[in-house]
């Protein structure tokens, strides 16, 4: 591997990791109320398809093409679309209490077909190519500084990104801090700990866990939104997101629940999904093999993690839990 | 006026409390009216998106199920090809079932069936043509299964000794089988097109047999076998006995000298096997290809099926058919507006929240504000 | 129409009249208000069908401990969690400083100075001390976790507690958390504070400083209620005590001006002797001779330091301990539950003469050997019986192995389970109820009745009569001493001293792990277990 290739992959990696870090960020809110949600890679396609709707209203309207509108219409949408994916599941796991992994992986069903229904109307709507391509929103969402290319290898490496990225990084700092050194991460973490003692302590857990799982979804959504807008240039294609969803949720436990620890974590998936192409010698099936990695990964994790049984790595320990007050 | 009446009330407006068992009956009426709000909102969805009329939607859904000869297959009636997608969802939910009552969420039926669908691949591809075609299918039988159970039996020990996340660890194994699957397609193929298509198509070496002159025939058997052999090993034996026990509580059974991690393992390796066996029964009876999309998602919905079914074999029979019927009858019924096939994937979940919604009713009662009349229940 | 918004109007002037007052007492203070600070008029609770609470009235004053005493399901708990915020009464009101309020949450009590002590601690285990008392509370200003522990440290000191902020729950032992309930009500600026059975997990040394904290509170003016069934507890501390029945109030009484045996009679309605059969043994030989057990649990603490003793057949030993000095290990150790690092645990069989060692065997390898040892766990649902089987189901788990079968055998079980209920009148609709839906004591006579089944040479029972009421109990008391009649040996784990005197032959005392000493039943006080029981040899945490 040259420079010029070390700096390409670099840069891949960190595109990728946006996705990954905004889709675990958001996962791990949602897991720090107690609420598994397995519904994360249909949120995220949800999301995505909800930014591409906005996209296709958008361009075919007759007004001019203005890149901040466009970008804060497709956000827009994506964050309502993902809002009311994640809702189906807040008010199911929260309200009727059911069960949530099965409630979960319906809502992946559920929003990765809707996201593949909508994609194909609009995909013949626009000519039935084949693909749903909005190669201005792409651009407008990849504008980098402008004085980032001049800045040799450091702009390559830390400027040459779309804001989103900067986005992923901040939203993820910020949910760190919030979690830890706050009284609302508090009050969030002991409903999803111990919701009983939560309640008796005055705290809604239901209203809690709500809006974590929504703020969740939403910021799971906008990484849905960043890989079709960013990653993939406002590209829209079936059945791609729900991999990047589950390596989400994946990235959680590797992160051991920490957003700062799924910065450097999602780079390193990142780079994991990215690396075969600039191994040069490899063969694209053994490229295709170390997409394993991600995952193996993951699970060496876990299985470390639960053998070393250190009681500040566990998940919350309600994890997975409904909560009924009157419960006897 | 009514503000200051509301501010004086004594209860909350809606409140909550659990009941006891409901009985079986209102329990089916309560699910009975589940699944028709579902039925509706998914005509209405299809109504919307055709403009047809309901009517019409619903007798090409029916169609779409038993419907015509196919075109150009002659022996094939639609009906079999339908009634063997719901055999198939329903051998998928057995399988995951007796390691759900043991409380060990396997949502890796998934990737336990595809490794059981690769083996058969492989054997096919290796040993079609060297061994008897009977001997053959035994080897693809033997290797699925073993393959399956392997699959299920890595994280069912990490979970029996370290208690590691059985949910998140199954998980990960999907998407590693998943790329397993690509990468041996690649291996595999010389043409470099990614797609090995129909394996041994001139030979038929590692296909079951037709009965009857009827394609699938050979794995409806199958699966109507293992579906009786489940019901009475969950009901009847001691092994299923003792699955029930660790699920409802791990200290009973050692309590009682249940050796826990073993009965663990043993489960979930039955859960793996049935699943490599659906893997065997998906090349070797239907689609003798493999890719990695090939089980189409159904490893995550048997796990809602069991889940809907509440463990009960039987019970699956219905909502299998109910679930494949459904995506197929509106994936025919929309085929002329040449909508995505996934609108059958909407439908489902649609089914399942619903279904999952109304065990909400069964288990607790909604009081209101003012009672009239504070009945038992 | 004019008429409508005339009400309206005057409607809201009451309603702002109201909200005034009530803002104005609680800054006066003490002066203005009534004296009681709460007070309950027909409060009715009900779970499904079983009635937990009916019509109960009851007033606390300031400057007062309330007793609440009741026997185990006289829906003491289930009171007190509506007046928290836990449960929402079915009908009935309370009255906070003369006021009616409407308690809907936990979050209201707190706004109407409530708080609840629980029985089992709500304390989220991964948290400090100082994170969990601050938890759910709505400061104004900075999050700052070390102001609220020097805030803690004012309380503590007032009050005279010891607790580290910083400390975390989970390395906490139980009066530590405790304390850490206490401060967290208190904190919250409770006037009114309710402590469900606060002692149960209590040496009697830490009850009495418990007794001093709350005495010091009565005094700055708080009103106390605490729940219990201890008879002394209550004539020693509280000023007033209020009895439950069955869910039903049954009165008042000033405690200076009762006795022990009119609180009895009130508690349980009719005036019955406390006295338990005790007859000598018969024949008493030695079946199980346990020695120097050692045992080191998960988180690396001494649960079990070389402890001895002999079981007799035809004898009950007892074993006293607070909660968690290692007997349940102990039971556990000889069910073949339990790994040890050292000792031995001998069998003597009555029938061969042989003796077999126990230790290390699975409780499969131990029934293999002819070793007939019935355990009544502590843990009734989470242990010896299966919540959601029905009885027959729940009789099986002791023999559904027997045959060579693949198949389980329904009739047999069946055939016990009706034995079972007949014969110990266990309240059910029928064999096939599960077990979760009957009552405390019938689940209790199951277990108990399917372990006796067995016709085991030794009987332990874990707290068998915990949460049991008094009927219920002294059957469990007789059966235990049919066995011991029978000529087997018994080892009963109990909590209540008074009774362990009474039905005990000798009783066994541990302290954090090791036995402080071995007594006589029939000479023994309870003073002198009280002190061993907190006598220590290891020098452990509750030394």
């Amino acid at each position: 591997m040259n420079g010029t290739m070390l700096i390409t992959f670099i840069q891949q990696s960190i595109r990728l990791s946006s996705t990954l870090l905004l889709g675990s960020t958001g996962e791990m809110i949602t897991e720090k109320s107690g609420n598994l949600n397995l519904g994360t890679p249909g949120i995220m396609a949800a999301g995505a398809i909800s930014g591409i709707v906005g996209a296709y209203f958008y361009t075919s309207s007759s007004a001019a093409f203005s890149p901040l509108l466009s970008i804060l219409i497709t956000l827009g949408c994506c964050i309502l679309g993902s809002l009311l994916t994640t809702l189906i599941y807040c008010f199911l796991t929260i309200t009727l209490k059911t069960n949530q992994n099965v409630t979960g992986l319906a809502l992946t069903t559920f929003g990765v077909g809707l996201s593949n229904f909508v994609g194909s109307i609009i995909n013949q709507r626009m000519g039935g190519t084949g693909v749903a391509a909005f190669p201005e929103i792409g651009k407008a969402y990849r504008t980098t500084l402008p004085f980032a290319d001049k800045l040799g290898i450091f702009g390559d490496i830390f400027l040459s990104y779309g804001f989103m990225t900067y986005l992923a990084i901040v939203i993820a700092v910020i949910v760190a801090f919030v979690i830890a050194k706050t009284r609302v991460g508090l009050n969030l973490r002991s409903v999803g700990e111990n919701p009983a003692t939560a309640d008796a302590a005055g705290i809604n857990v239901d209203r809690y866990k709500y809006v974590a799982t929504c703020v969740g979804g939403i910021i799971s959504g906008i990484g849905g939104l960043y890989y079709v807008m960013d990653f993939a240039a406002a590209n829209w294609q079936n059945n791609i997101l729900d991999q990047f969803g589950w390596l989400s949720v994946a990235l959680v436990i590797f992160a051991v629940w920490r957003p700062n620890i799924a910065i450097l974590g999602s780079i390193i998936f990142g780079a994991l999904y990215v690396v075969g192409p600039f191994l040069l010698g490899l063969s694209t099936k053994d490229q295709e093999l170390l997409k394993i990695l991600p995952y193996v990964v993951t699970i060496v994790v876990l299985v470390i993690i639960s053998m070393r049984d250190k009681k500040e790595n566990q998940p919350p320990e309600s994890l997975g839990l409904s909560y009924f007050r009157e419960e006897r | 006026m009514a503000d200051v009446r509301t501010k004086q009330i004594r209860e909350p407006l809606i409140h909550i409390t659990k009941r006891d068992d409901v009985s079986f009956a209102k329990s089916t009426v309560i699910h009975l009216i589940g699944i028709a709000v579902a039925l509706l909102i998914s005509s209405l969805l299809i109504v919307a998106i055709t403009g047809q009329n309901p009517l019409e939607i619903y007798k090409a859904m029916y169609e779409g199920v038993i419907g015509t000869p196919i075109a150009n297959s002659g022996i094939n009636k639609k009906y079999m090809e339908s009634i063997h997608q719901a055999a198939i969802l329903l051998c998928i939910s057995l399988a995951v079932t007796p390691a759900f009552k043991m409380k060990f969420w396997n949502i890796g039926a998934e990737g336990q069936v595809l490794m059981g669908c690769l083996t058969s691949a492989y054997c096919m591809l290796e040993f079609g043509g060297k061994v008897d075609n009977s001997v053959l299918l035994v080897i693809m039988f033997a290797a699925s299964v073993v393959v399956g159970a392997v699959w299920a039996i890595i994280p069912s020990i990490c979970k029996a000794f370290w208690n590691t996340n059985e949910t998140l660890f199954t998980l990960m194994m999907n998407y590693v089988a998943m790329t397993l699957v690509s990468y041996f397609i690649m291996v595999k193929d010389k043409s470099g097109r990614s797609d090995l298509g129909i394996i041994n198509e001139r030979t038929g070496y590692g296909y079951l047999p037709n009965l009857f002159d009827r394609n699938y025939i050979f794995n409806i058997l199958i699966i109507t076998v293992v579906t009786v052999l489940m019901f009475v090993y969950l009901k009847y034996s001691k092994q299923g006995y003792e699955i029930s026990v660790v699920g409802e509580s791990e200290n009973t059974a050692r309590y009682i000298g249940i050796n826990v991690k073993k009965v663990i393992i043993r489960t979930v390796a039955i859960s793996g096997a049935i699943c490599g066996l659906v893997g065997f029964m998906i090349v070797a009876g239907d689609k003798h290809s493999i890719k990695s999309s090939i089980v189409d998602g159904q490893g995550f919905t048997a796990i809602m099926v069991s889940w809907m079914a509440k463990f009960n074999p039987i019970l699956m029979i219905p909502i299998s058919a109910l679930i494949v019927f459904l995506s197929v009858g509106s994936k025919y019924a929309t085929s002329a507006f040449r909508i995505d096939n996934s609108i059958g994937d909407i439908l489902t979940s649609i089914v399942i929240f619903s279904i999952i919604a109304c065990e909400f009713f069964t288990r607790y009662k909604v009081n209101f504000r003012k009672p009239k009349g504070r009945g038992k229940a | 129409m004019l008429r409508l918004i005339l009400v309206f109007c005057f409607e809201k002037i009451i309603e702002f009249w109201v909200e005034f007052s009530k803002q104005n007492t609680t800054e006066r203070g003490k002066t203005v208000e009534t004296k009681a600070a709460i007070q309950l008029k027909n409060i009715t609770k009900t779970f499904g069908s079983v009635v937990a609470n009916k019509d109960v009235c009851l007033t606390v004053n300031r400057g007062e401990i309330l007793s609440i005493l009741g026997e185990n399901g006289s829906g003491k708990t289930t009171l007190m969690n509506m007046i928290s915020g836990i449960y929402f009464p079915d009908s009935g009101q309370i009255f906070i400083g003369g006021n009616e309020v409407v308690i809907r949450s936990p979050k209201d009590a707190f706004d109407y100075k409530i708080g609840m002590i629980h029985q089992h601690f709500k304390l989220v285990d991964v948290f400090s001390a100082a994170e969990n008392i601050i938890l759910g509370l709505k400061e104004k200003g900075k999050y700052d976790i070390k102001q609220a522990a020097k805030n803690i440290k004012e309380i503590a000191d007032k009050y005279g507690f010891e607790i580290d902020p910083n400390k975390k729950i989970h390395e906490m032992s139980v009066s530590e958390k405790q304390t850490v309930e206490i401060i967290k009500v208190l904190y919250r600026g409770a006037d009114i504070l309710i402590l469900d059975e606060p002692t149960a997990v209590l040496t009697p040394q830490e009850t009495q400083k418990l007794f001093a904290v709350l005495r010091r509170m009565r005094d700055d003016g708080k009103a106390i209620i605490i729940i219990t069934h201890k008879l002394h507890e209550v004539l020693s501390l509280s000023d007033r005590v209020a009895v439950l029945r069955k869910g039903e109030y049954v009165g008042t009484v000033n405690t200076a001006e009762t006795n022990e045996s009119e609180l009895t009679e009130m508690m349980v309605g009719k005036k019955i002797s406390l006295n338990i059969e005790r007859s000598e043994p018969q024949n008493p030989q030695d079946r199980l001779v346990v020695k120097s057990l050692n045992c080191v649990n998960r988180e690396g603490v001494k649960v079990l330091d070389d402890i001895s003793f002999t079981a007799r057949s035809g004898e009950i030993l007892g074993i006293a301990g607070i909660a968690g000095s290692g007997q349940r290990e102990l039971l556990e150790a000889i069910a073949g539950l339990q790994k040890l690092d050292n000792g031995e645990i001998l069998y003597n069989n009555p029938k061969t003469g042989e003796t077999d060692n126990l230790r290390d065997k699975t409780p499969m390898q131990i029934r293999e050997l002819g070793v007939r040892l019935s355990f009544v766990p502590e843990d009734r649902l989470g242990m010896g019986l299966v919540g959601n089987m029905d009885i027959v189901d729940n009789m099986m788990l002791r023999s559904y192995r027997k045959g060579k079968s693949v198949f389980l055998q329904r009739k047999g079980p069946k055939d016990l389970a009706e034995h079972i209920i007949k014969d110990l009148e266990v309240v059910t609709p029928d064999a096939n109820t599960p077990v979760r839906r009957l009552s405390g004591g019938n689940v209790q006579k199951v277990l108990v009745g399917r372990e006796i089944a067995a016709s085991p040479t030794v009987l332990m029972a874990a707290y068998p009569v915990r949460g049991l009421d008094i009927n219920s109990s002294y059957t469990i008391y007789n059966l235990l001493n049919s066995q011991k009649k029978n000529g087997v040996a018994v080892i009963f784990v109990g909590e209540d001293l008074d009774v362990l005197i009474e039905l005990c032959d000798r009783i066994l005392v541990i302290g954090s792990g090791s036995v402080t000493g071995i007594v006589d039943g029939r000479t023994a006080t309870k003073e002198e277990i009280g002190l061993l029981m907190t006598k220590s040899n290891g020098g452990g945490q509750n030394g």
